[in-house]
């Protein structure tokens, strides 16, 4: 017999699996926050300035794959493999939930190749603060993919829908959570929209854990945030799903 | 193994489908013939649970298709219009995955893969990336997951929609040699006349979502068309004794008549001694034709031209 567990892991294996007979192929998508390094970190003003950037590029690298990742069952919303899917014994919750927990594992990989890039450059890893820190970036990223994977179930056959929507939130979220520059020498409203914002304290979190700052009150705040994302998602996710023709 | 009653479903101002009673048993083949947008998918759809009837009712494999959408599920395989295989997958993979999904074990379901590759010639696509296969490597790789829990009943929508003649009539021979080597109930929807008349000994037309006609191919055709027998004969005279004779219509030296049985009428009329005698069997489209004034081939050509 199944269960909603089993039923999971079913969805999440085979999710995975294209990345396992093709690591390459990730490999290359991860490619893009290393031009932020590069190419972004050396115009920061102090010397600090990569201990302080690398967690926020982690974070941004987790926002920008998470919240595409929609566009993979839109696409299979298109060619027929959902709906095969739709007709299986799989719980309709693990169609979402399975997907969304796959966005782990690029999150992690991705992760630990930028951080292994930067360690020759001065990049300090404390190992106990970005295990939880990316603990936290877990939760986060599971949310953020099952609100992609809601909005490719809202736009349905609509990519320029997906396409509009993702991309218009995908640059303020990331601005507004202070990733590429500080926003504490921004005006009023600006810090107030930051404070709305949850990536914000996901960031801070990470920026703390990663420097081996753990018991600090910005890891509680970014773990609430984080698990709040993660839940929001995932229960917006299912009941999309559940409620999808 | 499906009973439906005054099955309905709206789209916003459209009746899709329109109060459609059917009963299938079990180990039959039944085809659901009409144009496009006649119904056809979307009765396919509500049997499969895949969306709710906005009133009646339908039980599939003894189970309701609303309230026992789990139970329905484990027992039906489904082969949709589109592709069922993910495009980034490999076929080995999803046919796993497709197994696992109704429950089997890791071990069986890749031995039951096995099989499947075999006995539907994916041998060596197998372990090929899903987007890199031909369009009729696919459409086997569909029927194999659509198989893979060994289905009493099975549902295809269009199948050979999209696919050439050769793998069109490949297709059609793997679906009835199924039927004959499992005794599988299948329910498939055509808009390709030949493929309701070669393969189904039950053709259910649809139109504007209501069933129009239900029988045999062979017992439609005699019923609403009928066959014709068309008489030569040297004369005008000859011709108008024999329309006399056997109760038909002259046209200049030619006699009409309609029968229920073409060729044996023929035979008899062979003792008027014409100068030729022609046999015209009916097709289901001039059975849809009569039923509805229109020709569903019309459309058919359409589309395979477009």
């Amino acid at each position: 017999m199944t269960s909603l567990v089993t039923d999971v892991g079913v969805v999440f294996s085979r999710e995975l699996r294209p990345v396992v007979r093709d690591p390459f192929s990730v490999i290359f998508s991860m490619i893009q926050p290393l031009f932020f390094l590069g190419l972004f970190a050396p115009l920061l003003p102090d010397d600090s300035s990569l201990q302080w950037f690398v967690p926020g590029v982690i974070v941004m690298s987790c926002l920008f794959g998470s919240s595409m990742t929609g566009s993979n069952l839109l696409f299979e919303m298109q060619t027929g493999s959902h709906e095969r899917m739709l007709v299986t014994p799989l719980r309709r919750p693990a169609l979402l939930i399975g997907r969304a927990l796959k966005e782990i594992v690029p999150m992690l990989l991705q992760a630990v190749l930028i951080v292994a890039v930067c360690i020759p450059f001065g990049f300090e890893l404390h190992l106990a603060g970005a295990l939880l820190g990316l603990l936290i970036l877990a939760a986060f990223c599971v949310g953020l993919g099952a609100l992609s994977y809601t909005l490719a179930l809202l736009s349905k056959n609509r990519d320029w829908l997906f396409w509009t929507v993702q991309q218009t939130l995908l640059f303020p979220l990331l601005l507004l959570a202070g990733v590429l520059l500080p926003i504490e020498n921004g005006p009023g409203w600006l810090q107030a929209l930051s404070r709305a914002n949850p990536m914000t304290y996901v960031v801070n979190a990470e920026r703390a854990l990663f420097d081996g700052d753990v018991l600090a009150r910005t890891t509680l705040w970014g773990l609430i945030a984080a698990a709040f994302v993660g839940a929001a998602g995932l229960i917006t996710g299912v009941r999309t799903m559940q409620r999808s023709e | 193994m499906i009973e439906t009653r005054e099955l309905t479903k709206h789209f916003k101002e459209v009746r899709a489908v329109d109060g459609v009673n059917l009963r299938v048993d079990r180990g039959e083949l039944v085809a659901l013939l009409g144009p496009n947008g006649a119904g056809k998918s979307t009765t396919l759809r509500m049997l499969t649970t895949l969306i709710p009837p906005t009133s009646g009712s339908a039980e599939v494999a003894g189970f309701d298709v609303v309230r026992q959408q789990r139970e329905v599920r484990l027992r039906i395989g489904y082969i949709g219009q589109g592709n069922g295989a993910g495009h980034s997958q490999r076929g080995r993979d999803e046919l796993i995955s497709q197994g696992r999904a109704y429950g089997m074990r890791a071990r069986a379901a890749r031995a039951r893969a096995d099989e499947l590759i075999e006995s539907l010639g994916l041998g060596e696509v197998a372990n090929r990336t899903v987007s890199t296969l031909s369009g009729g490597q696919r459409r086997r790789l569909d029927i194999a997951m659509g198989l893979i829990h060994a289905p009493d009943l099975l549902f295809l929508d269009e199948p050979s929609t999209g696919l050439d003649p050769q793998n069109r009539a490949n297709l059609q021979e793997h679906i009835v040699r199924l039927r004959a080597e499992h005794g599988t109930t299948i329910v498939m929807t055509t808009h390709y006349l030949e493929e309701a008349d070669s393969m189904a000994e039950r053709v259910v037309i649809i139109d504007h979502g209501r069933i129009i006609a239900d029988d045999s191919p062979q017992r439609l055709k005699s019923a609403h068309v009928g066959d014709r027998v068309v008489l030569g004969f040297d004369s005008e005279s000859a011709a108008d004794d024999a329309a006399r004779a056997l109760d038909g219509a002259r046209h200049g030296a030619q006699v009409r008549i309609t029968s229920d049985d073409g060729p044996r009428l023929a035979a008899r009329s062979a003792a008027l001694a014409p100068a030729s005698i022609e046999v015209v069997r009916p097709t289901l489209d001039d059975v849809f034709l009569t039923l509805t004034g229109r020709s569903l081939r019309e459309e058919t050509l359409v589309e395979v031209s477009s």
